[in-house]
């Protein structure tokens, strides 16, 4: 009997061990940002300039902690009790979820912020290798045989589904709205893609690594960050006659942050990011800022004029576009029924 | 649950059965049977209609149709290669043995996605082996191909580290008695060292078999991922997760793990069945 | 990789009584390491040039960022709890499986081996249906303000149920083939069952079982699909070395991911290096073990 009472004692030992390392972390004052896959260089600059704001306003020292993933992965997460301050995430849809699945963020959240909640924006464009050998000027150069296109699967990344939209919008406009012709369309793009990828980051290694495919298409912002990675000697940016507005939302859950009784700094955390700071930053890491006047000029020219459509207005809203094109058996899905 | 009826098992003169079951049982409970018992009723919950939907869905079948049909083959090429490796490992001295024997290991302690990554910058195009093949005419990354070169990286250690032990365990007196009898080499191999190895052959590939068909983290990496033709039936599942379906993923999931179990429950029926005709091998 | 590259020994010549000829020898030889080099030496390789790319200044840099630090320390920590349970379970199971015969024991045998059909994903999703916030347990795990998933214990978890048969699985061949007369004869001359236990099986099987602990380790440090399910990706808390690793290749630090990684590849190559030199040292020992059956 003797080895399994000091088994037992082993055992019982980590038990306490990791119930002491679960609770351990509810010392400190930390908030917990949940964001999406592109934001990662932005909100490593935000969090200290937060974080250095919010120590000379209130002498407290805050530490915030970043979780990043698909945002659809993100929003799960939150979902099944990632216990997230903040959620930072590529698109309404995703926080809609949020806040029907659990009810920790009122159904409403995106009226309590101004510019729809989404303190930045971004649009779609497209990455090509450098002198663009295969002659790619706009969306319709897509569908053109002998085009491999990266994109990633709207199935899993937020990213890729304002791709689907911008691409859709377009065709739309080119077609005069005649809906069994757009999906053909949208067929023929998706056809012409080689590697479907989780996550916009995966499609982009894909593409700028890899070297597989003649054109990539990216946020906006992401396009810039693999120039400034990669080398802007590799591949030149192109931008689409036509392209979305790409609103990416934030917002408090409240159910978590009241329990960590984090409510008043999680909330000034996002009026931070309004703020000519926070404005000024999102312009340095390549997003639109929803108020340009104390971004740095220089920042801002990069930012191409182009005509955008937007979710709202066009596709009636997140909800809808889930429903009409993303869900189970709908449009996006009915592209990849087998042929015979 | 700790003490079964003992005309359950015959009789033996060793102490300690109902001590190691219990602690067996009690562990497989807690960390396999409850957690996957979750699953199953998860996906039962959504009622048979909807559950023969998702299980008849020609992407579901096409999906678990390259899981298992790339898993099978690469299983199958681990236990010719795997077995040549164990023998070359056990039997020949050779300079850079021990190297090659802490490598083989390497498949379990390289983060899958590290392993998926650097396979893909191996096998692409623009890749060292991928152009050589893209020279001869054809694609390996991107293709099922390529989902079986990753599936043969994380199954071969499972067939040469069961192999191993036993093929270091056969005494080479028999060997010896066996080629003194005028036996070739090849039959005194074949027929006197190797069925004695076939056990834990079988238990190799059903290892390797059974790890494959359910990776997903160097495979996503790989193989392209265009549904119907490159999409593994871990995305689809992973697919239906991000959807906040998880009727469709526990579906999906518990078809594997129903087929699976199948498989895995044939094979080791197989191997005692072997044992006993064999002998105590 | 064909499988028509395989040559067998078809030599008709006479050979030596209990070998192959040099000849054979050398191609085997050749198609082992040919295999090995496409399937495993490449990978490892583009591990360490990628790790190396900048040199080895910022390789060691990248070890010393405090968040690479609180991954490979989260890794060890989970580690050091799954491995030990797993090896005792391991040997639990493999005595009663290896020894006894008994109805269901092949039922038993494939429920044991089930964790390693079981897609990673699955086996973090799992834990998240019993422990999530919209999980069976989820409810009154809040009103205890317990956190197992995207907590250190849902990693632990996790982690030990992919690796669980590893060792048990290493233990059953072998103690099958082993038999029960030794431990038969120990109990005849009086011995105890725990004596005959750590006395007679234990140094009959400890190469074995070091083999199967090792690879445990290996897998449990280097498991991705499901620690990625249920850990939240917190930086610096919930992060191990392969979630950090993603984290950083998706940060387009691909020095400081294969930096990790290579940590991980040298880490198991360490480890092997030490089972090595073990086998080696105590080869007289592990030669005598054999010989007895």
């Amino acid at each position: 009997m003797r080895l399994i009472t000091r088994r037992s004692i082993a055992l019982g030992a980590a038990a306490l061990f990791l119930s002491f390392g679960a609770t351990q972390a509810l010392a400190d004052r930390t908030l917990l940002n949940v964001s999406y896959d592109p934001t990662r260089e932005f909100y490593k600059e935000f969090n200290a300039a937060f974080a250095a704001d919010w120590k000379a306003r209130t002498g407290e020292t805050i530490t915030i902690e970043q979780s990043h993933g698909g945002s659809g992965k993100q929003a799960r997460a939150v979902i099944d009790g990632l216990q997230a301050d903040v959620v930072t995430l590529a698109l309404a849809g995703d926080i809609d979820q949020i806040a029907n699945k659990t009810g920790k963020l009122p159904k409403d959240w995106a009226a309590k912020l101004p510019h729809n909640s989404a303190p930045y924006t971004s649009t779609i464009v497209f990455l090509v290798r450098k002198g663009n050998p295969k002659g790619i000027k706009d969306w319709g150069d897509l569908v053109k045989e002998g085009v491999q296109v990266i994109t990633p699967n709207p199935k899993t990344s937020g990213g890729a589904r304002w791709n689907y939209l911008a691409a859709w919008a377009y065709a739309a406009k080119q077609l005069g709205g005649d809906e069994t012709k757009v999906k053909e369309w949208i067929a023929d793009l998706y056809r012409n893609v080689p590697v479907l990828d989780t996550g916009a980051r995966g499609s982009t290694t894909t593409f700028a690594q890899r070297g597989i495919g003649d054109v990539l298409i990216s946020w906006e912002n992401e396009a810039f960050l693999v120039q400034k990675e990669f080398g802007a000697d590799n591949f030149d940016i192109v931008v689409p006659s036509l392209s979305i507005l790409a609103e990416p939302p934030v917002a408090v859950v409240t159910g978590n942050a009241k329990a960590k009784n984090n409510l008043d700094v999680a909330e000034a955390y996002l009026k931070f990011l309004y703020s000519p700071e926070g404005q000024k930053l999102a312009a340095r890491n390549f997003f639109r800022p929803v108020d340009p006047s104390s971004a740095d000029p220089a920042d801002l020219a990069r930012f191409p004029k182009v005509e955008l459509v937007s979710v709202d207005k066009d596709f009636g809203g997140w909800a809808k576009a889930q429903k009409d094109f993303f869900a189970d058996g709908a449009i996006f899905d009915q592209i990849y029924r087998p042929t015979n | 649950m700790s003490v079964l009826p003992s005309s359950l098992r015959q009789p033996s003169a060793l102490p300690g059965f109902g001590l190691a079951l219990g602690v067996t049982l009690a562990a497989l409970g807690l960390i396999v049977l409850i957690p996957l018992t979750a699953l199953v009723l998860r996906a039962a919950s959504i009622g048979p209609a909807e559950f023969f939907k998702i299980a008849s869905d020609p992407r579901t079948i096409a999906a678990l149709r390259l899981s298992f049909g790339t898993a099978l083959v690469a299983a199958l090429v681990n236990t010719v290669f795997g077995l040549l490796i164990a023998w070359v490992l056990v039997r020949y001295r050779f300079p850079g043995r021990r190297l090659i024997d802490a490598a083989v290991d390497l498949p379990f302690a390289l983060p899958t996605a590290v392993a998926g990554i650097s396979m893909a910058a191996i096998y692409a195009p623009n890749g060292p082996i991928g152009s050589i093949a893209q020279s001869l005419g054809f694609k390996i990354a991107y293709t099922p191909a390529g989902i079986v070169v990753a599936l043969v990286f994380i199954g071969l250690p499972f067939v040469v580290r069961t192999v191993q032990p036993v093929l270091e365990e056969v005494e080479t007196d028999i060997e010896e008695a066996s080629a003194l009898l005028g036996a070739s080499r090849l039959r005194t191999v074949f027929q006197v060292v190797l069925p004695h190895v076939y056990p834990a052959l079988l238990t190799g590939f059903a290892l390797a078999f059974a790890r494959g068909v359910g990776e997903y983290g160097s495979v996503i990496f790989i193989a392209g991922n265009i549904p119907l033709v490159s999409e593994i039936a871990p995305l689809l599942i992973v697919i239906k997760l991000e959807e906040f379906d998880y009727g469709g993923a526990t579906v999906i999931a518990t078809l594997m793990l129903a087929i699976s179990f199948a498989m895995l429950f044939l094979i080791n029926a197989i191997q005692s069945w072997s044992r006993t005709k064999h002998g105590n091998v | 990789m064909a499988m028509s590259d395989r040559v067998l020994p078809l030599a008709h010549t006479p050979e030596r009584a209990n070998s192959e000829t040099a000849l054979t020898k050398v191609i085997l030889i050749g198609l082992a390491v040919l295999f090995l080099v496409a399937i495993l030496f490449l990978p490892l390789v583009t591990v360490f040039i990628e790790a190396l790319r900048k040199g080895w200044g910022t390789l060691f840099e990248s070890f010393g960022d405090p968040d690479t630090l609180a991954a490979i320390r989260l890794t060890l920590l989970v580690a050091a709890i799954a491995v030990p349970f797993n090896a005792a379970i391991g040997l639990a199971a493999s005595w009663a499986i290896a020894k006894f015969e008994f109805r269901g024991k092949n039922l038993l045998l494939t429920l044991i081996d089930l964790p390693f059909s079981i897609s990673p994903v699955i086996s973090g999703l799992v834990y998240v249906l019993l422990f999530g916030a919209q999980g069976w347990l989820g409810p009154w795990l809040q009103a205890h303000d317990i956190q197992i998933i995207f907590a250190v214990p849902g990693i632990v978890l996790a982690t030990v149920l992919v690796t669980f048969p590893f060792v048990a699985r290493e233990l059953i061949p072998l103690m099958q083939s082993q038999g029960t007369s030794e431990e038969e004869a120990a109990l005849l001359l009086g011995a105890s069952g725990w004596h005959t236990f750590f006395k007679v099986t234990l140094p009959n099987v400890k190469w074995a079982l070091l083999y199967g602990v090792l690879l445990c380790n290996a897998r449990a440090m280097g498991e991705f699909g499901a620690v990625s399910v249920v850990s939240g990706h917190i930086r610096g808390l919930t992060n191990t070395m392969p979630l950090h690793i993603e984290i950083l290749y998706n940060e387009y630090n691909f020095v400081g991911a294969f930096a990790v990684a290579s940590l991980l590849a040298g880490l198991a190559l360490f480890t092997l290096l030490a089972k090595t030199v073990l086998e080696w040292r105590f080869a007289g020992e592990i030669a005598a073990t054999a010989r007895r059956h």
